[in-house]
């Protein structure tokens, strides 16, 4: 008991010595600048986009007009054809990736956890996910063009991004599945719910408001990929609702298309204002996925 | 209602693993046992086998008989999933099911097993809430998320949502572990309530639950860690902790070990 005593009486409230709060000092500088220089690009891009694309994207005409007829020394025209186009294309694409990539995810975690198959197909996924668009888009080039001898098309391009967007639902899905408590599992069945109820009525919406984060990041990635667009369908100036012509515009394409543009020329300003609208879109779909989200969670009290 | 379980020289493995060696006892209908012992000595394991949860986990697998009132549970073409309609769980952990209601969590059983009509649903989820004392609580909010509740509370919606479903035979799996006495007390009040139309069977490492709620007394103990769990002595609830056969059980009820 003495011992106690006497430790308890070397028992120091002084501040740490000079050393240790130069140290911290040191740290939190490096940690403050670290910070900085990861949000000092993301800004610059930002504000470049911004200030160099809003005067146009704020008009009437950039949203409900194409660029046919309009030569780069024109002022005028929109982006509605090339908007029509990426959002078309993103969702065949989510309607052929979401499905499988979720019921894939479904079999890996709440099937076949612990197998070799799982093991196997996560290696594949994970692999998948690593491959570069243009490597996806020859790959349906060579199938869907060279082999089967179908012509290029939106569907085309759809499938290149199902290649892309697809390991990356299945893998948040999977992620987020098991994140489910085991013990939300075992209550369901032992209230006498078949496995498969068990997983629809009570692990998905457990899951939900993550899946539908892994959705929306998917398909922001897929809206701005250039490649499958370049090889996979050509770009159009014109307004296209048929995603089995050959011809259709996409906002990454418009942007591609007027990049030579010389910087006084109009047709330069509409290129920044095709970038804007493509961050615009990505952030409206990450809103939307987040009050999705929201909406779905009860309240607490 | 409640029913009468018979367990019968049952052997239970994790794969290569044998858990549970030898168990034969009989659960009387309308009692609560108590099934008490050291950690890993299979009390829980052989809780779930009385409802074929254990073969859940991967590689488990029962030797031996269970009956339900002479239907034996292990037989060929049972369905687990019939089976654990009729006998219910409840948690070591309150488990409410995070994306649903007060309402939806104690109506989940009944609408997940296809019951659709509005009236029957609102009656038991009145009935169970109130059986679960809990009615009073909650019946001001039962649109608000049941991990809304406190700990206690939640643990009475699972108790209430075990219910709604009428089982024959209410499984405990420690069910005050992580509960302050103030709840403890309302769920040993509730399992006294509860034991007027149900067989409730309950593991506990608290000794003085065990013999303030049950009527049978179940005391299992493992040779040593890796040796599969034994039943040592099975008997009223007053002689066990009195007067007990085994000087195990006397032992480990005075707290001289385990």
């Amino acid at each position: 008991m003495s011992a106690a005593t006497t430790t308890d009486a070397q028992v120091s409230f002084r501040r740490p010595s000079g050393v240790r709060t130069t140290k911290n000092a040191i740290a939190t500088v490096y940690v403050f600048l670290a910070t900085a220089l990861a949000v000092i690009p993301l800004a610059w891009v930002l504000y470049t986009v911004i200030s160099k694309g809003i005067r146009l994207v704020l008009t009437q005409e950039w949203w409900l007009q194409s660029q046919r007829g309009i030569t780069p020394r024109r002022e005028g025209g929109g982006a509605y054809h090339a908007i029509v186009g990426t959002v078309e294309m993103a969702l065949i694409c989510a309607a052929i990736a979401v499905p499988i990539g979720i019921l894939g995810a479904i079999f890996l975690i709440e099937y076949a956890k612990g197998t070799k198959v799982a093991r196997a197909v996560s290696f594949t996924v994970d692999i998948l996910s690593g491959i570069p668009s243009i490597v996806a888009a020859l790959f349906i080039y060579a199938l869907f063009i060279t082999i089967f001898g179908l012509g290029r098309s939106a569907v085309a391009v759809s499938l290149a991004l199902v290649l892309l967007m697809l390991p990356v639902v299945l893998r948040s899905t999977e992620e987020m599945l098991k994140l489910v408590p085991n013990e939300l599992r075992e209550a369901s069945y032992a209230l006498g719910v078949p496995k498969w109820k068990t997983i629809l009525r009570v692990v998905i919406p457990t899951a939900f408001a993550g899946i539908m984060t892994g959705i929306m990041l998917g398909l922001a990635r897929v809206m701005g990929e250039t490649a499958p667009l370049l090889i996979l369908v050509s770009y159009a100036v014109g307004i296209n609702f048929s995603p089995t012509s050959d011809t259709m515009g996409a906002l990454p394409t418009m942007i591609n298309s007027g990049r030579d543009q010389a910087p006084q020329l109009p047709g330069y300003e509409r290129v920044w204002a095709a970038a804007l609208t493509l961050i615009l879109i990505s952030m409206l779909l990450n809103l939307l996925a987040r009050f999705i989200a929201r909406a779905s969670k009860l309240k607490e009290k | 209602m409640a029913k009468r379980i018979d367990v019968r020289n049952v052997d239970i493995y994790y794969g290569g693993f044998h858990a549970v060696e030898g168990v034969s006892m009989t659960v009387e209908p309308r009692t609560v046992t108590a099934f008490i012992g050291p950690s890993g000595c299979g009390k829980s394991t052989l809780l779930r086998t009385l409802n074929r949860m254990h073969e859940v986990i991967p590689g488990a697998h029962v030797k031996g008989s269970v009956q339900l009132d002479g239907t034996e549970l292990y037989g060929q073409g049972i369905d687990p999933v019939a089976v654990r309609r009729v006998v219910g769980m409840v948690f070591q952990r309150p488990n409410p099911f995070p994306s649903m209601s007060i309402y939806d969590n104690v109506a989940a059983g009944l609408r997940l097993n296809g019951v659709k009509n509005k009236k029957i649903l609102d009656d038991a989820v009145e009935r169970s809430l109130m059986s679960a004392n809990l009615w009073n609580e909650v019946k001001d909010r039962l649109g608000k998320a049941g991990i809304g509740l406190s700990g206690g509370q939640q643990q009475r919606l699972c108790i209430a949502r075990a219910i709604a479903v009428e089982p024959q035979v209410l499984l405990m799996d420690e069910p005050c572990s992580a509960l302050d006495p103030i709840s403890t007390l309302a769920i040993e009040d509730l399992i006294g309530e509860l034991q007027e139309q149900y067989t409730v069977v309950i593991v506990t490492h608290n000794m003085q639950q065990a013999a303030r709620v049950s009527d049978q007394t179940a005391f299992f103990n493992l040779a040593a860690q890796g040796k599969p769990g034994k039943l040592i002595e099975i008997g009223p609830t007053e002689k066990i902790f009195s007067n007990p056969d085994e000087k195990a059980t006397e032992d480990y009820i005075t707290g001289r070990f385990g």
